[in-house]
């Protein structure tokens, strides 16, 4: 089915002023606050990583937003957009460090002075009597990439520890890994703007529309312009509800389901083979094994009906130009990195990626998950991308700290696995930043565990998080209005934050505190000698130059200037690289690798005991462990609490406590019945805090190459529950009340109308 | 039809609210949203639709026809108004009138409230608060012709049955294709 007939892009209607009618709200826009002053800065929560203005009172507060039309998202944004700036002036906001002297004790303030001497002496003798690696950094990805490139560094050069690692490891670092497998890079091929010119979109695991609200635009914009539209989920999404073909699969059989589609596409005839030949090695593995994935034996696996695996092979076959996504759904496995190779086969053997309209990627989930895994916070990575135990890019990066590569430690712990290593004694020493574990790592009861093993825990945030509340020390950072520095969103653009207001009084941003911190320990402190983000992302420059994730020729005002810079971006003179794969691939030969995978099953299967498939996922008004949303009183409104999604055939009715049993614990929800799930699947959102947080009930086996553990499916039964489980307030310092009760926060037992939320309607 | 106007379009409506929660922004009514947001068919579907005031044209503004006080002004331009704080006596009989459910009453107040089309920002040129950040594009405003400029195939229709009563409206939702010479929600041609 070619559609050679289909309008260019330039002639297309609606391409040129897309969702623009109207006008820019911002531009002349006047209120009732005179003299406010708009800052041009994106959003602080997903990886769309929208344009938004900040409104700034005269006296400095930011009190308000304003679309923004940058490039990514066109003036649009979603709830928690909206709501983002009144995180900033919250009245949970910690604006002193907390301390302990034992786990007993209560919080209390002191000085910084005096936190940021305990937090030397606790670093300085655990390492001496355990050793370096002893001491360890779990950090994050929503912070900007200057700040995650200091804190790898800080890791290695400070500390000297090898152990750090960051929260991607919950994230998308399947997709990473099986990126630099296939393509040799690891970022998304393609800007988001090449869907206007597909014919086919599939979306495998990735709820769009409530995980990536603004993105949706894009789907629609294809569909307006004649795309085809075929999701993959066990739910029916928002996205899923209109799609041309929506694969409802049971939970953790993706890779067969793609070898099962490639398989129709072989046996029709519909591969690509001179693109096979000339861009790629490795084929004929994959087409023997697909082989054995006929229709039947996989619709069996899957739980679906063979037609649909043989419409998905005829509709993407077919296409002229087609684009494959995927998120979490997929990769959030045992077998996440296979479930994206076997995504990645089947856009090789058809040639669809490289050009306009052919592409792929995954669509990261963290405000800066692309950027904040470039530079050097992963457990086996130097900045730019680069792998620590190859020898040229350490003595590189040795260079460039000016320190000897002796000096530099090898590959380290991954993040689940550095908290399981705490409970067996192994780390004694923490400092965490930007996440909050307790809330967001598997199989929770384990992870409480680890923290609570540890000798000593520095947390460092904005609000008192379900982790930072258990800390012996908690130092108080910069909401993301404070300060500046990149991101990269999941399309792999930089773009940059910038700075709206002073920090509230009392409180310090990260890279200031990882300055003091190598300058009161006196290791190597001459190479922390930083005075604002620009020095330490000229120096992030230089160090990712020559690297995959080559930012050498991005600066801040080249950004300013443009919708976003994508790397790589080698000089000043490069106008970087929005389309990755159009001549090469970044291995030596140039050349795609396929990689045969065979399907196989979840850690755990289901079986008499535990007899259903449970899976976990976000909802729209909510963002990852929920530390920020759940204190937002629109937010609240929305979504107060968590519940459980079931179908209606499992004998429930809507609002029923259900209590879910998994091998680790129990929690019970307030049932929200639908027909949008498959019958043999449950599903619990995941952004509160035990005792109902979804991560009570989670495995914790990890994929063996990426490490990220299986949250999309375990086993669990249903019990008819008796009381509802209690949605826990965010924590806040002793003696002030969480500002979600002052508000009024309804915490009553009823499910949301609807996965997306309460309708207006029902209060 | 207004020329240019809201266009709702609930089959590209994804639930998310950044409608509600930005027309909470708004610096005239500051954490209190005018648009409704309904889940329309609860436990078989995650549709959903907003609900803005849709500007009656014939009969004109049922609200402000009802209205003892006189207290909600209709514009040449067509926009039914919000009602006049210093003249409504929160009697609820807008409420009651309006065939869309759009007015809601504050009880502790005693006052109506409800979407007058952005009127500071339309007024002006801009692009009202919901359809400008609206990620889906389920809420447009500009002119038909713009939206059929943007999506080629959408029709709309701003007719709406009651029975055997018929309204015609400032605002217009996108309807199935060959439905746009029908009432919504269908039923007369």
């Amino acid at each position: 089915m070619k559609r050679g007939r289909k309008k260019q892009p330039q002639e297309a209607p609606g391409i040129g002023d897309f969702r623009q009618v109207g006008a820019d709200t911002a531009a002349g826009w006047s209120t009732h606050e005179k003299d406010e002053r708009l800052v041009a800065t994106h959003c602080c929560f997903c990886g769309v990583q929208c344009g938004m203005y900040l409104r700034v009172a005269p006296d400095g507060r930011v009190f308000g937003v304003e679309p923004r039309d940058h490039d990514i998202n066109k003036l649009k944004l979603c709830p928690k957009g909206v709501t983002a700036y009144q995180q900033v002036n919250h009245p949970d906001r910690l604006t002193h460090p907390l301390m302990r002297e034992s786990r007993d004790e209560p919080l209390r303030p002191v000085s910084w002075d005096e936190a940021l001497d305990r937090i030397v002496s606790e670093i300085n003798r655990i390492q001496d009597s355990y050793g370096r690696d002893a001491f360890a950094i779990y950090s994050g990805s929503s912070m900007t990439t200057e700040k995650t490139y200091l804190i790898g560094k800080f890791a290695r050069v400070a500390l000297g520890t090898a152990n750090i690692d960051y929260n991607g490891r919950l994230c998308m670092v399947s997709a990473a890994a099986g990126n630099k497998k296939a393509f040799g890079i690891d970022r998304a091929a393609n800007p988001w703007s090449d869907m206007f010119e597909t014919d086919v979109i599939l979306v495998a695991g990735s709820n769009v529309g409530e995980c990536f609200p603004v993105m949706t635009q894009y789907f629609w914009g294809a569909r307006d312009r004649g795309a085809k539209l075929i999701t993959v989920d066990p739910r029916e999404t928002a996205l899923a509800r209109t799609a041309d073909i929506h694969v409802g699969l049971r939970p953790g059989t993706d890779a067969a389901f793609f070898n099962g589609v490639l398989h129709v596409i072989e046996r029709d005839g519909l591969i690509d083979e001179g693109f096979i030949a000339e861009r790629t090695v490795d084929w004929e593995e994959v087409r023997t094994m697909v082989r054995t994935y006929t229709p039947e034996k996989t619709g069996e696996v899957c739980g679906i009906e063979p037609a649909l695996i043989e419409a998905v092979g005829r509709v993407w076959g077919e296409a002229d130009k087609a684009m494959a996504f995927h998120a979490r759904g997929i990769e959030h496995h045992i077998q996440g990195v296979g479930n994206v190779l076997t995504v990645i086969n089947l856009v090789l053997a058809t040639g669809q990626i490289g050009a306009p309209g052919k592409g792929y990627g995954t669509i990261t989930g963290q405000g800066n998950g692309q950027g904040g895994r470039e530079h050097g916070q992963k457990c086996d990575q130097l900045p730019g991308a680069r792998a620590i135990d190859d020898p040229e890019a350490r003595a590189y990066i040795a260079k460039v700290w000016g320190i000897d590569e002796s000096e530099l430690p090898g590959k380290g712990m991954s993040a689940v696995e550095l908290i399981h290593a705490a409970e067996a004694g192994e780390i004694k020493g923490l400092i965490g930043l930007c996440n909050n574990p307790l809330v967001s790592m598997p199989n929770a009861d384990r992870i409480r565990r680890g923290y609570d093993a540890l000798d000593f825990h520095c947390q460092l945030d904005f609000f008192l998080s379900e982790t930072a509340e258990r800390a012996d020390v908690v130092l108080p950072v910069t909401a993301w209005a404070e300060d500046e520095g990149v991101t990269a969103n999941a399309e792999g653009r930089i773009v940059k934050h910038n700075k709206a207001t002073e920090p509230l009084p009392g409180v310090r941003t990260d890279w200031w505190i990882v300055c003091e911190l190598a300058r009161r320990l006196g290791r190597h402190a001459d190479k922390f000698a930083f005075d604002s983000p620009r020095e330490i992302f000229d120096e992030l420059r230089v160090a990712s130059k020559g690297g995959p994730a080559d930012y050498h020729g991005v600066t801040y005002e080249r950004i300013e200037e443009t919708g976003g810079i994508f790397w790589p971006c080698p000089d000043e003179d490069h106008p970087g690289t929005p389309r990755l794969f159009e001549d090469r691939f970044y291995y030596p030969d140039g050349k795609a690798r396929f990689t045969a995978v065979e399907w196989a099953p979840p850690a755990e299967e289901v079986g008499d005991e535990f007899p259903m498939r449970l899976t976990t996922g976000r909802t729209v008004a909510h963002y990852l462990s929920g530390n920020q949303t759940r204190r937002i009183g629109a937010l609240v409104q929305q979504t107060p609490r968590p519940w459980v999604e079931v179908h209606p055939s499992l004998g429930f009715v809507n609002g029923d406590a259900v209590r879910v049993v998994t091998r680790r614990g129990e929690v019970t929800y307030p049932a929200l019945v639908v027909t949008t799930i498959r019958p043999d699947t449950v599903f619990v959102p995941y952004h509160w805090a035990s005792p109902v947080a979804a991560n009570e009930l989670t495995v914790d086996d990890l994929d063996p190459t990426s490490k990220i553990p299986e949250f999309k499916v375990c086993a669990c039964r249903l019990e008819p529950g008796v009381e509802i489980t209690e949605t826990p307030s965010p924590p806040v310092e002793a003696g002030k009340t969480p500002y979600s009760d002052a508000f009024g926060r309804d915490d009553d037992t009823r499910p949301p109308s609807v996965p997306q939320g309460r309708g207006t309607a029902q209060g | 039809m207004m020329t240019k106007t809201l266009f709702i379009d609930p089959g590209r409506c994804i639930g998310c609210q950044a409608c509600v929660a930005a027309c909470r922004e708004c610096d005239s009514h500051r954490g209190r949203t005018m648009i409704h947001l309904d889940y329309v068919d609860e436990g078989h579907s995650t549709a959903a639709m907003p609900t803005v005031c849709m500007h009656c044209q014939d009969p004109i503004a049922p609200c402000a026809q009802v209205c003892p006080a006189d207290a909600i002004p209709v514009g040449p331009d067509g926009i039914v108004h919000n009602a006049a704080k210093e003249r409504c006596i929160g009697c609820g009989n807008c409420v009651y009138a309006c065939p869309f459910g759009v007015p809601k009453l504050d009880l502790s107040e005693m006052l109506q409230y409800k979407c007058d089309m952005c009127y500071d920002r339309t007024s002006r040129g801009f692009s009202t608060m919901c359809a400008t950040v609206c990620p889906t594009g389920a809420i447009f405003y500009g002119s038909y012709e713009e939206l059929l400029a943007d999506r080629p195939h959408a029709r709309a229709s701003d007719i709406f049955g009651f029975g055997d009563a018929l309204i015609q409206t400032g605002c217009a939702v996108v309807v199935p294709a060959g439905r746009d010479r029908s009432s919504v929600p269908g039923g007369w041609s």
